[in-house]
């Protein structure tokens, strides 16, 4: 549940800006694939932050 | 989490270079043209490696001085590591000078120096997995670890200023800095190294910890 609101929390400034046509469209588009990269590296970033956890309860059950 | 800060402000850095390093204004430069950007992502994976080496090295004489083999164990995850940032500086190098330069390989003092250094990392991975026993592989591989850092400031750092390279910076070319002098490129450089030497650090801990589980 907390890893869920961490992710809304982390996208929302990506939903509010796609709501905005003019930030969107604007800069030929370069925004959209900045958008899409911004994305992927935070997916990159929780998926980091899972691994830690996964070892860290290993490290706690020996 | 241990050290919950500097994961995020790493991960922050990163995503900043990844997004303003496309938004911001750069210098108008001749054939490199926009692809100047990927100073923020190709050089920044060599310094992440040459840090993650230095740090290693580091724990390799760490090792040699208190024969506490946690120390070992970190200097080989550091390495590691390096050896990643290392290929990924490699691939993206190639593709950058294949545009650039016009080559996917040249024979640049500082490509082949590169290629020997990785082969002599190379080297360090098979000589570990070659030993049994534990505290001999430590002891044997924090001295080969030694010579390995070395060779490659030899290598990357020294050898490729003393002849002729495509490298700025490198054989009588201006650096990056007398180009423009591009306070604009520094405000996107500088922390993409940041971001990616913490990153780094934080995955070469993953690494270290996973081999505690195992011992």
């Amino acid at each position: 549940m907390k890893k869920l609101i961490a992710l809304i929390i982390a996208f929302s400034p990506i939903a509010v800006a796609a709501q905005n046509d003019s930030v969107m469209y604007g800069n030929e588009k370069m925004n959209v694939v900045i958008g899409v990269i911004t994305i992927i590296f935070i997916g990159l970033g929780a998926y980091l932050f899972s691994l830690d956890r996964k070892i860290k309860k290993l490290e706690d059950e020996k | 989490m241990k050290g919950l800060p500097y994961k995020i402000a790493g991960l922050l850095l990163i995503l900043f270079s990844l997004t303003y390093g496309l938004w911001s204004e750069v210098p108008e430069l001749p054939i490199v043209e926009q692809s100047i950007r990927n100073l923020f992502y190709h050089v920044s994976m060599w310094f992440a490696m040459v840090a993650m080496m230095a740090a290693s090295f580091g724990n390799a004489i760490g090792f040699l001085s208190s024969e506490n083999m946690v120390r070992d164990r970190r200097s080989i995850s550091l390495a590691e590591t390096g050896m990643f940032f290392s290929f990924m500086g490699l691939l993206t190098g190639m593709l950058w000078a294949k545009f650039t330069w016009g080559a996917w390989w040249t024979n640049d003092p500082k490509l082949n120096g590169t290629a020997i250094t990785m082969l002599i990392y190379l080297a360090y991975f098979v000589l570990r997995n070659s030993i049994d026993d534990p505290r001999k592989r430590a002891r044997i591989s924090s001295v080969y670890n030694i010579f390995a850092f070395v060779m490659m400031i030899v290598f990357i750092g020294i050898l490729p200023r003393m002849t002729d390279s495509l490298h700025p910076g490198n054989g009588g070319n201006p650096g990056f800095n007398s180009y423009d002098l591009d306070n604009r490129l520094r405000l996107v450089f500088y922390p993409a190294v940041l971001g990616w030497i913490l990153v780094g650090t934080w995955i070469a801990s993953l690494r270290y910890r996973i081999r505690n589980l195992e011992e």
